[in-house]
């Protein structure tokens, strides 16, 4: 557990990604089964303590300490996990030996709520403030250290010296502590079997189209297709096993039962995820009432039901088609699609072209609801995990619209005073994110009530009216114009900027780069 | 008994103590002052006449050259001199070089005036004694229960890991320019690391001054004479304001650590941007401050600058007549 507590508190500080990873390789690497294994689970989100709840520890707290001192501290300090952790009288005295993380994940999986407070004042007891604070953030559900769950998945690759890709391939298949995975990266052990029916194949993604390239690319070597404002996801299904999978390989089957219902093919397919209605996407705001939930019910089934748009096949009947080139998989596709039959799956069209020019007309005018812009696949690229250079290209219809890192928020004026309602955003600069605008519109009154619980639940850090916030939410920032400008750290000001979309479903790692505002100022 | 407060009171300037015709640490400048430590909140400069530690007036003397009192009288700690029918003598207070508790007698009661102290070791000052009195006058910087501070070996292990696991960065530690640097410099040879140390042009004076009562700091040297590839994976040391500043872009890829009791708060670790915090305190903690509460049995207890809510809801609860004296400025050091 001290360990544990030391790497959380590295972690917390530090903000630079490439140091992250070495504290992470280096915690993997001086740190033995299980407990570096239960540090990853913690890290990627793989432990769930349904009882362990923060009311147990103010409990446990308030029964120890003299209640106008806890009121002073809590005051000065403004977290109860820290306030807590850091006031609890010490007895390591006692005797008592700090349990290992192992003892706590598996004492907190095993253990009835009767028996759950004793168990935890002792282990409080016996660890130090770091040692606490750790394990009352990991009981609670709310590490909140700025490591997402690829992050922690790319260090255990660099660990191992293997690509991310593998890691991801494997993981629906690993189970905490993971010991099979260590071996196998240590070199102490076989690769741990993938071959899982229904496994997820890391997905191949796009680079934003810079328009001045197109003239460098050839129109007769691409297809084009409509970029859909869904989410993308993969369906997999072999063995009697289907699964839906998220981008990043986090499986969703089950909030989504109309599409893994009636699943009696074998293949892998990555398609987008919508809600339509007769042959229709509705907007991004229906698919939001989706997302985000592990289970369904029939209202909300019936009153926005998903489908899934279909743009590439992995495997058909266990054959492998990603070294194909895309033409070939999208001949095949086309030939599934025919072939197969389920209500809430369908083809998306190709879109003809034979010029640029013509495309570009095409992605200013001719489109129905649902589409976002264009994406541009090489007729002959193999399917390849990550974002290999010069295949694949996004074309957004508006040039104006970038994704951006919430940073800040700040309490709003008037009747908006109880909510935080003013946003800053930032996007990446190498490392590190750099605040480029605030916007305090272009979210409805529900969204803005589910901003402000997100923020209140998501706090790092408090300066008066202001809340810095967990970097983990995504917003699509939509904006009239670009300036230079001394008074802002990015150097850039932007002229209208307001939320057009809240991306729940969206890493931070995919947030947009500072280069990319760069290119829109005006020369 | 004459009640202290009829004899020693607080003043715009600061506590004085009116038939010796003194102030202690007083806020602006006096004919007559008893300075307990160097730091420049207590020891203001400008003063007629002055007592002091030697150390304390030597740290003086560096800092305002003729501005700092026109006599100086050094005594030693344990040595008693009176003014005005008033005993004055002085105890260690463990807080940085020469920094001293002021003991005052008067009319058959004393009262300790500690300044700024901490009770754990400091290999550059001599270590706290309780004084037993009638008043003791404390202060409250970290009076609060959530600040305990961790062992100081603990936290330089920190340090010394953090600069193995990165070898190309330097580590740029910011530590106050009296005292805390000192301190940090003592900590990182005991803890066994003999590579050079480099400083920022700040700390050079009062580090040469400390080496001159006898501190061995090793081999300590420029940081400004160093070129960027020399400083990676070394140890840099540099005054709070420093760390933000243009002057830090000399150094490779820095790692921005901080040492400072603020350090326990996260909020507070993340306002001053520190990547590395280190809680090394120079002021006592909540369990130092409640035990020399109890050690020294004072029946009053008078509470100067910091969180004085919390330690006189302490006090009380002991049966201990706490006030807070509300003294103003005395500022949050240990930044
Ligand atoms: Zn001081
Ligand atoms: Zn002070």
């Amino acid at each position: 557990m001290k360990r544990f507590a030391d790497l959380l508190d590295s972690l917390a500080y530090q903000p630079q990604r490439n140091a992250k990873l070495r504290l992470l390789a280096d915690h993997f690497a001086r740190v033995p089964d299980p407990e570096r294994g239960y540090a990853l689970a913690a890290l990627t989100g793989g432990l769930d303590f349904a009882l362990a709840k923060a009311g147990l520890i103010r409990g446990l707290v308030t029964e120890r300490v003299d209640p106008v001192l806890f009121e002073l501290s809590y005051d000065y300090v403004g977290d109860l996990a820290e306030t807590a952790s850091l006031i609890w009288p010490e007895r390591t005295e006692a005797g008592n030996a700090a349990p290992t993380l192992r003892d706590v994940v598996e004492t907190l999986n095993s253990t009835g709520k009767a028996n759950l407070p004793g168990i935890v004042a002792g282990w409080l007891d016996a660890l130090d403030a770091d040692g606490r604070w750790a394990l009352i953030k990991l009981m609670t559900g709310g590490l909140r250290i700025g490591v997402s769950a690829r992050l922690a998945k790319t260090a255990v690759a660099q660990f191992g010296n293997v690509d991310i890709a593998e890691i991801e391939e494997l993981w629906h298949a690993l189970e905490p502590p993971y010991e099979d995975l260590f071996a196998w990266l240590s070199g102490s052990g076989p690769k741990p079997d993938p071959n899982l029916a229904a496994a997820f194949r890391p997905v191949m993604l796009a680079h934003p189209l810079d328009e001045q390239d197109l003239e460098k690319l050839s129109p007769s070597d691409f297809l084009a297709e409509w970029k859909w404002d869904g989410a993308r996801v993969q369906i997999a299904a072999d063995g009697g096993r289907v699964r839906l999978y998220t981008r990043s390989g986090d499986e969703v089957s089950g909030a989504f039962p109309e599409i893994v219902e009636g699943v009696d093919f074998q293949a892998t397919l990555d398609g987008e995820l919508l809600v339509m209605r007769d042959g229709l996407v509705a907007p991004f705001g229906d698919l939001q009432r989706r997302l985000n939930r592990k289970s369904v019910g029939p209202k909300l089934r019936a009153d926005f039901p998903c489908a899934v748009r279909l743009y590439d096949i992995l495997l058909d009947a266990g054959e492998d088609l990603r070294s194909l080139p895309f033409q070939a998989r999208r001949d095949r596709l086309e030939a599934w699609v025919e072939r197969i039959s389920h209500p809430r799956l369908d083809l998306s069209p190709t879109v003809p072209f034979s010029s640029w020019d013509e495309l570009a007309c095409l992605r200013r005018d001719g489109a129905e609801p649902g589409v976002e812009g264009l994406m541009l696949k090489r007729a002959d690229s193999a399917y390849m995990p990550g974002r290999p250079k010069g295949l694949w290209f996004k074309w957004k219809r508006d040039p104006a619209l970038i994704d951006a890192v919430v940073m800040y928020a700040q309490r709003g004026h008037g009747k908006r005073s109880s909510f935080y309602s003013d946003y800053t955003f930032g996007v990446w600069r190498g490392d590190e994110l750099v605040p480029v605008g605030k916007a305090y519109f272009g979210f409805t009154d529900a969204e803005l009530r589910e901003l402000d619980r997100w923020v209140r639940a998501n706090t790092v850090n408090r300066f008066g009216p202001v809340r810095e916030v967990e970097k983990s939410l995504v917003v699509e920032v939509a904006f009239e114009g670009l300036q230079r400008s001394t008074r802002h750290k990015s150097g850039l000001a932007m002229r209208f900027p307001r939320f057009s979309r809240i991306r729940w479903d969206k890493p931070v790692e995919e947030a947009d780069v500072i280069e990319n505002l760069e290119a829109l100022l005006p020369r | 008994m004459v009640k202290p407060e009829s004899w020693l009171k607080t003043t715009p300037g600061g506590l004085y103590c009116e038939p010796g015709d003194f102030y202690i640490d007083p806020t602006r400048a006096v004919e007559r002052a008893v300075v307990t430590h160097g730091h420049a909140d207590h020891a203001r400069p400008g003063h007629a006449k002055v007592l002091a530690t030697d150390a304390t007036l030597a740290i003086m003397r560096s800092r305002y050259d003729d501005q700092s009192g026109i006599t100086q009288q050094a005594i030693a700690y344990g040595e008693v001199v009176e003014i005005g029918g008033v005993k004055i003598s002085l105890a260690p207070a463990g807080h940085v070089l020469g920094s001293a508790q002021v003991v005052v007698e008067y009319a058959g009661s004393r009262v300790v005036v500690s300044g700024d102290y901490k009770r754990r070791p400091d290999p550059t000052c001599v270590p706290f004694e309780p004084v037993s009195c009638d008043v003791f006058v404390t202060e409250a910087t970290f009076a609060l229960p959530v600040f305990r501070h961790p062992s100081d070996e603990q936290e330089i292990a920190k340090l010394l890991r953090s600069v193995a696991l990165f070898p190309d960065r330097a580590h740029l530690v910011g530590a106050y320019a009296l005292g805390k640097a000192q301190r940090l410099l003592r900590l990182i040879r005991l803890a066994g690391y003999d590579r050079p140390i480099w400083l920022h042009g700040a700390l050079q004076n009062l580090t040469d001054l400390y080496a001159g009562f006898g501190i061995d700091f090793g081999d300590l040297r420029p940081a400004t004479e160093a070129t960027k590839v020399e400083l990676a994976g070394q140890i840099v040391l540099a005054p709070p304001g420093a760390l933000a500043d243009r002057w830090s872009r000399r150094l490779p890829d820095p790692l921005t650590a901080m040492a400072s009791g603020w350090m326990r708060v996260r909020a507070r670790a993340r306002q001053r941007g520190a990547e590395l915090p280190l809680i090394i305190s120079d002021h006592a903690d909540w369990d130092e401050l409640t035990r020399t509460i109890r050690d020294v049995g004072a029946p009053r207890l008078w509470v100067t600058h910091g969180r004085e809510e919390a330690l006189v809801h302490y006090a009380t609860g002991l049966g201990i007549e706490a006030e807070a004296l509300s003294l103003v400025g005395y500022e949050d050091e240990d930044s």
